[in-house]
Parts: C-alpha cells; structure tokens; sequence
C-alpha cells in the first residue's frame, strides 16, 4: 500500500505529457477507438449470421481462432511493418482482440432467441429486417452488451503493452518501471489499468440497466 | 524494411531445433506447458468452487465479482508483481494464468450445473440415486457441453497469454517477437504468431472431439 501511495503523492507523476493524466486519456483514446472499430465491425456482422444463419460454422471457427493471436506479437510486427509514426499500429492488434468476444455473444445472441418470438414477429407481419431490428436486437442486448463489455476489459487490460514499442498509454509507467527496476511506478500504473477496467466494467453494467427493455430483463 | 522478405525459410530451418533453449521446439514445448498447466489447475480448482457456488447461490455473485477483477488485471503487471514472490521460473507466469482461467471456468460450471433442468434431477432423485451418485452419474455430465465451452475459451486464451511471459523472460514463443522486435527482423515473429495460433486451433480441435466422446447423447 506504501508504495501506492508514494506513487499517487508524487507531484511529478501529475504533470506533464509523461504525467497520470495525460497517459491515463492516451490509454482511453487507444481503448475507445479500438473497441469502436471492432464494434462496428462485429456487431453488424454477428447480427447478420446470427439473423440468417450463413456462415455460422465459419464465424464460430474462426473468432475462436483469432482469440488465440498474440496481441504482443501482432504489435511488433505491425510496428516492425509501417512504424510508429501514429497509434494505427496499437490498434490493430486491439481491434482483433476485442472483434471475437462481441462477434461470439452478438451472433449467439440472436440465434438464442426463442423461435416462437421469431414466428410470432412473422406472424403479424414484420419483414426480415423489421424481425431483426424491433425483435432480435431488443432480446438478444443483454448478450450484445456482454460481449461488448468482455472486450472493453480486455482491451483495456492489454493496452499496456503498447508501450512495449514506445508507445503511451498507462503501460508506459508499468515499461518504464520495470526497465528503471522502480517498482513503485510499476504498480501505480498496474493499479491505474484495473481502476480503468472496472470503471468500464461498471459503465457497461449501468447500460444495460438502462438500454435492455425491462420485458427482456425480466423474462431473464 | 527494404528488400528483406517478411519470412526468411532458411532462419526457420537452421533455428527449429538446435538443442539450446532457445530453438524453436525448445520454446514451443515451454510454451505448451505453460499453457495447459494453468487451464488444468484451473479446472481442478473451478469444479470444486463451481459446486459450492451452484449449492450456495449467496456465494455466486461475491465470486464473479472477484473473478472478473481478476480478469481486469493486466497480465504483465500480475508477472511482474510474482516475480517478486516466486522468482524467475515458468511458476511467475503459470500461477497468475491459473487464476485467469478460473475466472472464465467457475461461470462456465456454475452455468453447465444450472442448465440441468429440474425434472431431470427429480428424476434421478426419484429413482434412488443419492446426492453424490446423483452428481456424479447425472449432473456433472450433463454440465459437459457447457463446461467444455469455457474450457475451449480458456485453453485459447491461455495460449495466447503464455507469451506476454516474454517480456520478464518466461514466455515460451513469445521470446520470439522480443527476439524479433530486438533485432528488427520479421521472421521469427511471424513464427511466433503462427506457432500460436497453430497450436490453438489444435488444442481447440482436441477439445471439440473430447466433447463429442464425453457426450454421446448428443451425437444425431
């Protein structure tokens, strides 16, 4: 705990491009952006498999697969590639980490929905689209919101290791405190990311109150 | 980058097993066992702790609040932080993605125990089955297919997670993109990358096949 404190009451580590707060927004920028990106790319595409069932075999597959990269090691290649002239290289290998969590629980959510919601919506009258979007969506939020929230936390948790390339972000105070073997710095910053992490955690929580339909919550 | 191709086939050849710990074979079996070590603790650990949760509900949600702060921590600052406690051996890397991957399997038993439905457990109650028969021979293997979907997801992202080790030394493949990052050379990272994934989507398909031998009822 001493050396929490020594870390939070060091008036050098406020200030500053290098200071808390600065590389505590480098850090949300990298998140944000990153999970925006990926949302758009997954949401969308796990509402449509999820909806029409194509590919369903091939999404499951191969979101598993893509679990499995290497956040470490896509980063140092991208940035061996096309250099570190800007944060595109950090968000790339963020961006595949946070696509397979919100693809996953996107696509099972819609499938999960009770056939006979899906026959009843048909039933009076609702085209595929208006199916997916007044009656798949609303049920299968809560699953969506999950997915987006795992992803946030990983994103978030892993986003440290730009600063591995000299990026910034919060891991630069883990980096640079295990390089100059002062700890103290090193946990501060670790400290930073999970206080990060579950604000997220507790952001997304208090949406779903918000967002999902009380039927749905409900029925749940 | 110039000239230099992406992948030299040669580095590849002449580093695939050379004896040292730092051949390929040699980083690929460290790998491999800091990977499935953790996931095994962690099922050893998550049954036990899975059925007391299902049994006592008041406990469930005091647990995943835990678990999921541990799942926010950023893997490379728990390394660092066990360094101190275990030193540097494969431990510093096994121990903290032990507890990674009991937060993705206690949900996942917790959730497999659940979904049995009730007439199912009445029936074996009825039939004179006593509660630990009734466990062993109904309820446990019924919560097979859900279990194993967790353990899918944390088998994967155990692999994945083994080589952020590389950046206190312990990392199995992912010594290969410091190696690589160090020396500004591409090979050994896209090595490493598809190494990885490789290795995932193996264990992945043992595990799928796993499922289909553990559940016979489900097999059309």
């Amino acid at each position: 705990m001493n050396w929490l404190i020594d870390f939070f009451s060091n008036p050098t580590n406020w200030s500053g491009p290098g200071g808390i707060p600065a590389r505590l927004l480098e850090h949300l920028e990298f998140s944000v952006v990153a999970l925006l990106l990926a949302a758009a790319v997954a949401i969308p595409l796990g509402l449509w498999v999820g909806h029409t069932g194509r590919g369903s075999f091939v999404v499951v597959v191969s979101a598993n697969a893509a679990r499995a990269l290497p956040t470490l090691g896509i980063l140092v290649l991208v940035v061996l590639l096309v250099g570190v002239g800007s944060t595109w290289p950090v968000l790339i290998p963020l961006v595949l980490l946070a696509v397979p969590p919100i693809l996953v629980n996107t696509y099972e959510g819609v499938r999960g929905v009770d056939p006979d919601l899906r026959d009843a919506a048909y039933g009076m009258g609702l085209r595929g689209p208006q199916v997916l979007f007044k009656v798949l969506v609303p049920v299968a939020l809560p699953l969506i919101l999950l997915g987006l929230r795992l992803a946030a936390i990983q994103v978030v948790a892993t986003a440290t290791v730009a600063a591995y390339v000299g990026l910034g972000g919060l891991g630069r105070f883990i980096m640079d405190g295990l390089a100059t073997k002062n700890y103290t710095i090193t946990i501060g910053g670790a400290f930073l990311v999970v206080a990060l992490a579950l604000a997220a955690q507790a952001g997304f929580t208090l949406l779903s109150r918000v967002a999902v339909s009380p039927g749905v919550r409900r029925v749940r | 980058m110039g000239d230099e191709p992406l992948v030299r086939w040669d580095w590849i050849w002449r580093n695939w097993d050379t004896g040292r710990p730092d051949s390929i074979l040699a980083l690929l079996e460290s790998h491999v066992v800091m990977a499935f070590l953790p996931v095994l603790f962690g099922l050893m650990l998550a049954v036990p702790l899975g059925l007391a949760c299902a049994r006592w509900r008041w406990l469930y949600q005091p647990t995943v609040s835990v678990m999921n702060v541990v799942y926010s921590l950023p893997s490379i600052a728990i390394f660092i932080v066990m360094l101190a406690i275990t030193g540097l051996g494969q431990a510093t890397v096994i121990v903290p993605l032990t507890f990674y991957s009991l937060a993705i399997l206690i949900p996942a038993v917790v959730d497999g125990l659940t979904s049995i439905p009730d007439h199912v457990r009445k029936s074996a109650v009825a039939m004179g089955f006593t509660p630990l028969r009734r466990l062993v021979g109904v309820e446990l293997p019924l919560a097979v297919p859900v279990v194993l979907a967790g353990l899918r997801v944390a088998t994967v992202s155990s692999i994945s997670l083994v080589s952020v080790g590389a950046l206190i030394g312990q990392g199995g493949l992912g010594y290969l993109f410091i190696d690589g990052w160090q020396r500004q050379f591409t090979t050994p990272i896209v090595v490493g990358i598809v190494a990885t994934v490789l290795l995932a989507v193996i264990a992945d398909g043992l595990l799928v096949l796993a499922q289909r031998l553990l559940t016979p009822w489900r097999r059309a």
